[in-house]
């Protein structure tokens, strides 16, 4: 399964008006806590939890961040924010820098990880996947996902509209990668998730 | 209200805000107010969207009103509810999670899309145990019952999935009985007719509609037998969906429910075999259906895989289908495994089957990932099958590394699959190691992502017959990655670029160079693909030299950031298994090695830093190497050069000399020995203190001098006739450091260190029995202790000597 998906910014190069890597979206589907608790938690560790979270999504971010720029570099290509694109143009993700690493256990999640990620337009696309998942699967519903989220939410533009789009992020989201869990999607599949897609979203 | 951009930058922009709650509460009394409206639109929807912004952009908690929260699950829970509206107010219920305030409950839900909704808003929730327990109930129970009409079950299969996820043993055998006999009816008995395009209102087709044909397969033929995700259709029917969406669950439901006993899905462990259980009922399709559910879905399951195996067989026409081939073919194997340990009767079918697989696609390079299930499925199950599966671990760890090192999904997934049997490996198959050139090529090309994997990797990889071979590779890691390059540049260059090729002009290029006569035997020793101890690395040289102009590329410069600290490594790990021969052989490599390094000044540079720490380290635990290595260690001292080139290995060598020529490490130390290092160290002190100045060379450092003169004067405490000589030697150095030539490069400070060296060291000498004491302490009076603190130490006693020499014996005289 899918253990968290997550949107954010990649860094500029240094030099450029920089800014930290800020996450835009972050959806988590596992669960971190051991599953013996003896009571249910008190409030405080319900926040501290929560909090936990969502410091753990930058912890990745960060992370993919600088593994983009270290492809990027190698790739010798320019850095994704000035690479031009006609707004009709269907988004070609073949060349888009990409790669996965592992997470140890303990750093910063409970149990050992995969992450995946992609790195399109300044904006990373990140899967964080439970150790022993269909990584090829998983691979190719990530691409899924940044091209829909890129088609739908019409990324062009500024990268904090995203934000005010979580409900069309959401949707997507939904059915491409119901609960975290990954779908063995044939061609004829996913074109009739489209047609679903471009049925409920609103133009 | 202020506009959207202004809006998002100034949450965006703080995530640490902490003022203002009001504003949240006015948002939220509006959007309470909105939603309470008979058809909550557009504006709506747009409160909704800034107040998940603010409750999903902070990390501290954003207190909603409890009536607010009310309001949102009321809003969620209607039936007339917007989707637009449906999906914000469980979007926020869900980012404010976990939560004690929702009293949301799913119990009451017949509605599928609801409760698949409202059931990921429960599993985020402090308490996951009551929440899986309490979804994963409903969802059995609305599975087993009878749907209501247009409702559809897709929505729940992935809804389970995260609930065993989440907690494994969510689920009562009864419960899971329910599920394991709907899974073989999705996975074996879905519909092989193309279902029919759906008007945009309703679930049931037009009685006009044209009937639709059969399924086919990827290749375009029509179907052969049963539904699986790899048949294709214009549209597809509803148990066709849940046929996909079973099979992507599989896995994990047989990880968690198809052994015995519930067991939970971290036991995806590949060591773990389950207690076999011989199946009575030989597994036919008719006699299955006397199998209990579990047991049934086991063979159903089985079956799947072996039809996909087949599947994967035939050519997609369409490239996405031809990818989804490739994963459904890692699936199936991995599933197969699974299903053998659970129950090991379906190992020979199960081999015959891999067999041939692996014979079919074992050629082709676009199926070498699959071909990872297939060797952990031999290593999980050869045993049992008595099968000899050492030609599958050949092929593997010598093909693919060599052929594929490029490809960053496949380099992770083959380290992951050494590390997740490294045991195994070292303990039975030779070729493992044997093969470290081929693996350190993964390494080599794509540092970042795998550095982490290979420290765990490298220490099965070392042992005392691949030490000196791993060191030279490890120093010559970076022109292996440049090597990788040209590799693969020379097989994608065309045809005209590689013809012309004179063997008696230099070449001109690395591209050039890699079909030259001359650099063509060195390019393959590099790029080899098993350890070849035989052969020695010093031929090297010349590629090295060769491949230095791509010295600057990012990829060749992240490789060379690795080196430091693989060496580190290297060394920590070797230094705890060798012996003391393999000691002096490693000192021998770094030695001769020091100076043969890649051209990367920052490589260089950090390379002697670890090379110099870790010949302390060496030489502590066998100190008599450096008697063992005289011959090696006088040449090596007595090169002037060397100071230049490699002053932290120089020091280090000196002062290891220093310390370690002594009778109290060696017995074999004779006064010899002592005395032609003695000569050798002068003649260089001699030459940089007292030659250079004068023909205005640039200068040594002061710790070389510092060390050159500790070094002699301990040396000269073991050899007493030599005492006089270095006294003056010492007292030469106070004009050394007053020469304008060195005055001008050298700071006061430094000037006055070697000043004061020199005095104390002079003043220990003259009292001979006390020198030999404070400069040679046994190897047992040193103890463990001070042996770690030596550089300390030494420093301290001299000047306390010193001091006390000073005091009673009056003014000295510089």
């Amino acid at each position: 399964m899918v253990h968290a998906f997550l949107l954010h910014t990649l860094s500029p190069r240094p030099g450029d008006a920089a800014g930290p890597c800020r996450l835009l979206y972050s959806r988590v589907f596992g669960s971190e806590r051991p599953d013996v608790a003896p009571e249910p938690p008190g409030l405080q560790e319900l926040e501290r939890e929560r909090l936990g979270q969502k410091e753990r999504m930058l912890v990745v971010a960060r992370q993919v961040d600088t593994m983009c720029k270290l492809q990027q570099q190698v790739s010798g290509r320019p850095a994704a924010d000035i690479v031009l694109q006609l707004p009709d143009e269907p988004m070609s993700l073949q060349d888009a820098p990409a790669g996965l690493f592992r997470l140890p256990a303990g750093d910063p999640f409970g149990d050992r990880k995969t992450v995946l990620w992609l790195g399109v337009l300044s904006l990373g696309f990140v899967l964080v996947c439970d150790p022993h998942e269909n990584l090829m699967l998983a691979e190719s519903t990530l691409r899924l996902l940044a091209r829909y989220l890129l088609d739908h939410l019409r990324l062009l533009g500024p990268g904090s509209d995203i934000v005010l789009k979580a409900d069309k992020t959401e949707v997507i989201l939904n059915k491409v990668l119901p609960h975290g869990q990954l779908l063995f999607l044939n061609d004829q599949f996913v074109q009739a998730l489209e047609r679903e897609l471009s049925a409920t979203l609103p133009k | 209200m202020p506009s959207s951009l202004a809006f998002v930058a100034k949450y965006i922009g703080q995530v640490h805000w902490d003022a203002r709650p009001e504003e949240l509460r006015a948002l939220g009394a509006r959007a309470a107010a909105l939603l309470q409206q008979p058809e909550p639109g557009a504006e709506a929807a747009d409160c909704l969207r800034r107040i998940l912004l603010v409750v999903a952009a902070t990390k501290r908690h954003r207190k909603l009103d409890d009536k607010f929260v009310d309001v949102l699950e009321r809003a969620l829970c209607l039936p007339k509810c917007p989707p637009q509206i449906q999906v914000l107010c469980a979007a926020i219920l869900r980012e404010m999670s976990p939560s004690d305030k929702l009293t949301l409950s799913c119990h009451e839900i017949q509605e599928t899309k609801l409760l698949s909704t409202v059931g990921a808003i429960l599993l985020a929730q402090g308490n996951k145990k009551a929440a899986a327990l309490a979804v994963g109930q409903r969802v059995i129970k609305v599975l087993e019952g009878r749907l209501p009409e247009g409702q559809s079950s897709r929505h729940l299969l992935p809804l389970l999935s995260q609930v065993i996820s989440v907690f494994p043993a969510s689920l009562t055998e009864d419960q899971t009985n329910v599920v394991n006999k709907r899974m073989v009816d999705w996975l074996r008995y879905a519909s092989v007719q193309q279902g029919v395009a759906q008007p945009s209102g309703g679930f049931f087709s037009t009685p006009r509609a044209r009937q639709p044909g059969p399924v086919t397969e990827v290749d375009g033929s029509i179907a052969t037998d049963f539904f699986t995700v790899l048949s294709l259709g214009q549209h597809y029917t509803e148990d066709q969906w849940l046929n996909m969406q079973a099979f992507s669950m599989l896995r994990k439901w047989l990880l968690c429910y198809g052994g015995e006993g519930a067991s939970s899905p971290s036991s995806d462990d590949r060591s773990e075999v389950d207690g076999s259980v011989m199946s009575m009922v030989s597994a036919t399709s008719t006699s299955s259906r006397l199998l209990p559910p579990k047991e049934r879905l086991r063979e159903k399951a089985f079956e799947y895989c072996q039809r996909l195996v087949e599947q994967s067989n035939r050519r997609a026409l369409r490239k996405p289908d031809g990818d989804l081939q490739k994963a459904c073919l890692i699936e199936a194997v991995t599933i197969m495994d699974i299903i053998c340990r659970q129950d090991s009767s379906y190992v020979y079918r199960t081999l015959s089957c891999l067999k041939i697989l692996h014979g079919r696609i074992s050629r082709d390079l676009a199926y070498a990932w699959a071909l990872l299930p297939i060797a952990q499925f031999f290593l999980n199950h050869s045993e049992t099958a008595a099968v000899d599966s050492e030609a599958v671990y050949k092929h593997l760890f010598t093909r693919i590394p060599a052929q594929l090192f490029h490809s960053p999904m496949l380099a992770f997934e083959f380290i992951q699959f050494c590390r997740d049997n490294l045991r195994v490996f070292t303990e039975n198959f030779s070729i493992f190691r044997q093969s470290f050139p081929n693996l350190f090529k993964f390494l080599a090309w794509n540092s970042p992502s795998l550095i982490l994997e290979f420290m765990d990797l490298l220490p099965a990889l070392l042992g005392p017959d691949t030490a000196i071979e791993m060191l030279h590779l490890l120093l010559d890691l970076p022109c292996l990655a440049a090597a990788l390059d040209v590799q693969l540049r020379s097989a994608s260059a065309s045809a005209s670029e590689r013809a012309a090729c004179d063997p008696a002009a230099k070449p001109a290029s690395c591209l050039e160079a890699f079909r030259h006569p001359l650099y063509r035997s060195s390019f393959q020793y590099l790029l080899r693909t098993e350890a070849a101890p035989g052969d020695s690395p010093e031929r090297l040289a010349p590629l090295r030299q060769l491949l230095g102009s791509v010295a600057n590329s990012p990829r060749v410069v992240q490789c060379a950031e690795t080196v430091p600290v693989l060496l580190q490594l290297f060394f920590n790990t070797a230094s705890e298994c060798a012996d003391k021969p393999l000691i002096n052989q490693l000192v021998l490599v770094l030695l001769e090695r020091s100076d043969q390094l890649y051209e990367l000044p920052a490589f260089k540079a950090d390379v002697h830093r670890v090379l110099s720490s870790q010949l302390l380290l060496l030489c502590r635990l066998h100190p008599s190497l450096v008697v063992e290595l005289s011959k090696e260690l006088l040449e090596f001292s007595g090169t002037v050069g060397n100071i230049q080139n490699k002053e932290d290995v120089y020091t280090y060598v000196v002062w290891a000399i220093g310390e370690y020529m002594s009778v109290s490490y060696d017995k074999r130390c004779t006064v010899e020995q002592i005395n032609r290092f003695f000569e050798a160290l002068e003649a260089m002190l001699f030459e940089i203190t007292q030659l250079r100045p004068a023909a205005s060379g640039p200068p040594s450092s002061p710790r070389v001098i510092a060390v050159l003169m500790t070094a002699l004067t301990k040396l000269a405490s073991r050899s007493q006739d030599l005492i006089p000589r270095v006294s003056l030697f010492l007292s030469k150095m106070r004009a050394f450091v007053q020469h304008p030539a060195t005055a001008s490069v050298y700071s006061e400070q430094d000037s006055e260190e070697i000043l004061t060296r020199a005095t104390e060291l002079t003043n220990l000498l003259k009292m001979p029995s006390v020198a030999q004491f404070v400069l040679t302490p046994t190897a047992e009076v040193a103890g463990a202790e001070s042996q770690r603190d030596t550089h300390a130490a030494l420093p301290a006693a001299m000047k306390m000597v010193s001091r006390f020499m000073e005091r009673g014996a009056g003014f000295v005289p510089g």
